[in-house]
């Protein structure tokens, strides 16, 4: 019992709050997001090295003894999530100025940055499945405001298929819960899990658990559910755009880790194996997507699937290696996809178009944003030194484990792939004679350039580092292993 | 009671499914309403559906109402009334801005 717990959605969303009344003044609220983000990443870290030596922190709101009231379960995996969730939202922060929003940076665009983190803290750290439904309203109601920021006709009109997929998957969402509850009698995630092990997961929480998959599948873009992802996530600035692909889509992840590494554990071969074909489908069909296009913000939105196809794959071979390396690329994944969508907007805006077919030879003007484009093709497609390499190698690990040879060949086929795509970036835009590109005004990256260096830093970090964060990612997956310990944690038997 | 209402909510979701597979952006709005509400029905009916009984749970009490649907339901209408306005809005604006309400034409090109 401790309040501590309720930090991670509380800062956020007073932060949100105030900087509501200094909305007319940009500089204000520069100053304060940078501030308040900054104090984010500070608390989040203090949370995370409160778990790492102390266990979960558990709040139970309104002192509501589990499993009646609601509550806020902080464990290892959470705390990491929302510490990652807020180094980035430190680098957008510091990136937002320079972000060319124009005007649109007095539309509420603080606040509802604001809110996004708000909700996705709170799917991170809530302990009730009603509770998580509740977050992802908050999280999507301040996307759609987001995404829609500037309305543009091409805005509009993808925003629109953005929030009626997301809200068909809602109401699924509600649907789900509601014959879980039927069935099980309780929103608690622990005690669901408690029940579910009782009566050894018999045919309808099977099909509930398919049907919460389907939910979190929407939200997390895999195949065949990612059509709408795409063509939604390059509409908007691309600050937004990076908010949206490092964050989003994670939580769907977030989503499938929690709920089928602690209820829904008991039917492996009907569920777990049926995820591993997902995953495969997803990085083929993603990195296809990739292949496809010419569009520099479109590589990089079709790259979120296959990454989301990894993480998947780990989850479906379901042994202490591979759930290890899901995190680990998880985390790594939220980091490197805000540095690439940060990236490729500068890169779009210095170039003045995002058609690799009209650019060529801007390393001769900009070598700094060539090189780090670079680094993060290697970061994506998991080379070493980087942090992609460690997750990747883990991955497969677990599947060689378990003699999965086919989902390991499409896995290391798909990496190759996902480096070419990046790399067709790198070699279309940035190699070339000087003049290619006629009447390119050279203009200035200043602050752009500061928090892509700094997440990007982060990811090396985490690649020559592994020694010291591949423990923790290691005792996470333990940890997620025995559901035992969190529903003990959390109803104190 | 609770045979009538499930084939209810039943009802309302197939009928939502039909006018979300529509063209018409207003159809594929009801179409959402109707998902809602078919959605809420569904709640409700999880808790068991009984008349004149009251939601406490203490000693001495066998037969009650289930207060944590209606507590669920609650919150979920008012996140999907919030939505639906968003929703009018941003369709309002959307038709005005392309000129059009069909979605067919709202598709998008491959090259923009």
């Amino acid at each position: 019992m401790s309040n501590l717990a309720v930090l991670p959605i509380i800062l956020p969303l007073a932060s949100a709050i105030i900087l509501i009344f200094f909305n007319s003044n940009v500089k204000v609220s520069r100053f304060l997001t940078k501030i308040f983000t900054l104090i984010g990443v500070i608390v989040a870290g203090y949370i995370t090295s409160e778990t790492l030596f102390n266990g979960s922190i558990i709040l139970e709101t309104g002192s509501w003894v589990a499993p009646f009231g609601i509550i806020l379960v902080v464990d290892t995996l959470s705390a990491v999530l929302v510490l990652t969730t807020n180094i980035i939202a430190v680098a957008c922060a510091f990136y937002a100025p320079y972000s060319n929003l124009g005007e649109k940076e007095n539309y509420y665009f603080y606040p509802f940055f604001f809110f996004l983190i708000t909700g996705v803290s709170g799917a991170f750290v809530t302990g009730d499945l009603f509770n998580l439904f509740v977050f992802f309203e908050v999280l999507l109601m301040a996307s759609y405001a987001l995404i829609v920021l500037g309305g543009d006709k091409v805005q509009f009109r993808e925003s629109l298929k953005y929030l009626l997929i997301n809200l068909f998957s809602s109401m699924l969402f509600v649907t789900a819960v509601a014959f879980l509850y039927g069935v099980v009698g309780t929103v608690n995630m622990a005690q669901i899990a408690e029940r579910i092990s009782e009566v050894d997961q018999q045919g309808i929480l099977t099909t509930i658990a398919f049907l919460l998959f389907f939910v979190f599948g929407t939200k997390a873009a895999l195949f065949p559910l990612y059509y709408w992802l795409p063509n939604s996530y390059i509409v908007p600035n691309p600050i937004i755009s990076a908010l949206f692909g490092a964050l989003l889509t994670k939580v769907g992840v977030y989503s499938i880790i929690r709920v089928f590494t602690l209820m829904f554990v008991h039917r492996l071969e009907l569920t777990h194996e049926f995820f591993i074909w997902i995953a495969g489908l997803s990085m083929i069909f993603g990195v296809i997507g990739a292949l496809s296009t010419n569009n520099i913000k479109l590589i990089v939105a079709y790259n979120i699937i296959p990454a989301i196809g990894y993480m998947i794959m780990g989850i479906g071979i379901f042994n202490q290696e591979a759930l290890n390396g899901s995190i680990y690329y998880l985390i790594q994944d939220m980091i490197v996809k805000a540095a690439l969508f940060l990236l490729v907007g500068i890169i779009a805006y210095v170039a003045g178009t995002s058609d690799l077919r009209k650019m060529g030879g801007l390393i001769h003007h900009y070598p700094l944003l060539g090189w780090l484009l670079f680094i993060s093709a290697f970061v994506l497609a998991g080379i070493p030194p980087f942090s992609g390499f460690i997750g990747k190698l883990l991955l497969l690990d677990g599947a060689f484990q378990t003699d999965r040879i086919i989902i390991s060949i499409i896995a290391l086929g798909t990496s190759l792939l996902i480096l070419y795509s990046i790399i067709k970036i790198f070699i279309r835009g940035f190699w070339g004679e000087k003049d290619t590109m006629k009447n390119l005004d050279i203009k200035s990256t200043k602050g752009m350039i500061g928090p892509v260096v700094f997440l990007l830093l982060f990811t090396v970090i985490l690649g020559v580092g592994a020694e010291y964060f591949y423990p923790i990612s290691n005792s996470i997956a333990e940890y997620l292993l025995d559901p035992q310990v969190y529903i003990d944690s959390v109803l104190k038997e | 009671m609770e045979i009538l209402i499930i084939i209810l909510s039943g009802v309302l979701f197939t009928t939502a499914i039909y006018n979300l597979l529509q063209k018409q952006l207003l159809r594929i709005i009801i179409g959402t309403v109707l998902l809602s509400h078919g959605a809420h029905l569904m709640i409700l009916t999880m808790g068991k559906l009984k008349t004149g009984l009251p939601p406490v749970l203490t000693e001495g009490v066998t037969d009650y109402t289930d207060p944590l649907p209606q507590a669920l339901i609650l919150t979920s209408i008012v996140i999907s009334f919030g939505i639906t306005g968003l929703l009018l809005v941003l369709a309002y604006r959307t038709t005005q801005e392309n000129n059009t309400d069909n979605m067919e034409q709202l598709r998008g090109k491959s090259n923009e």
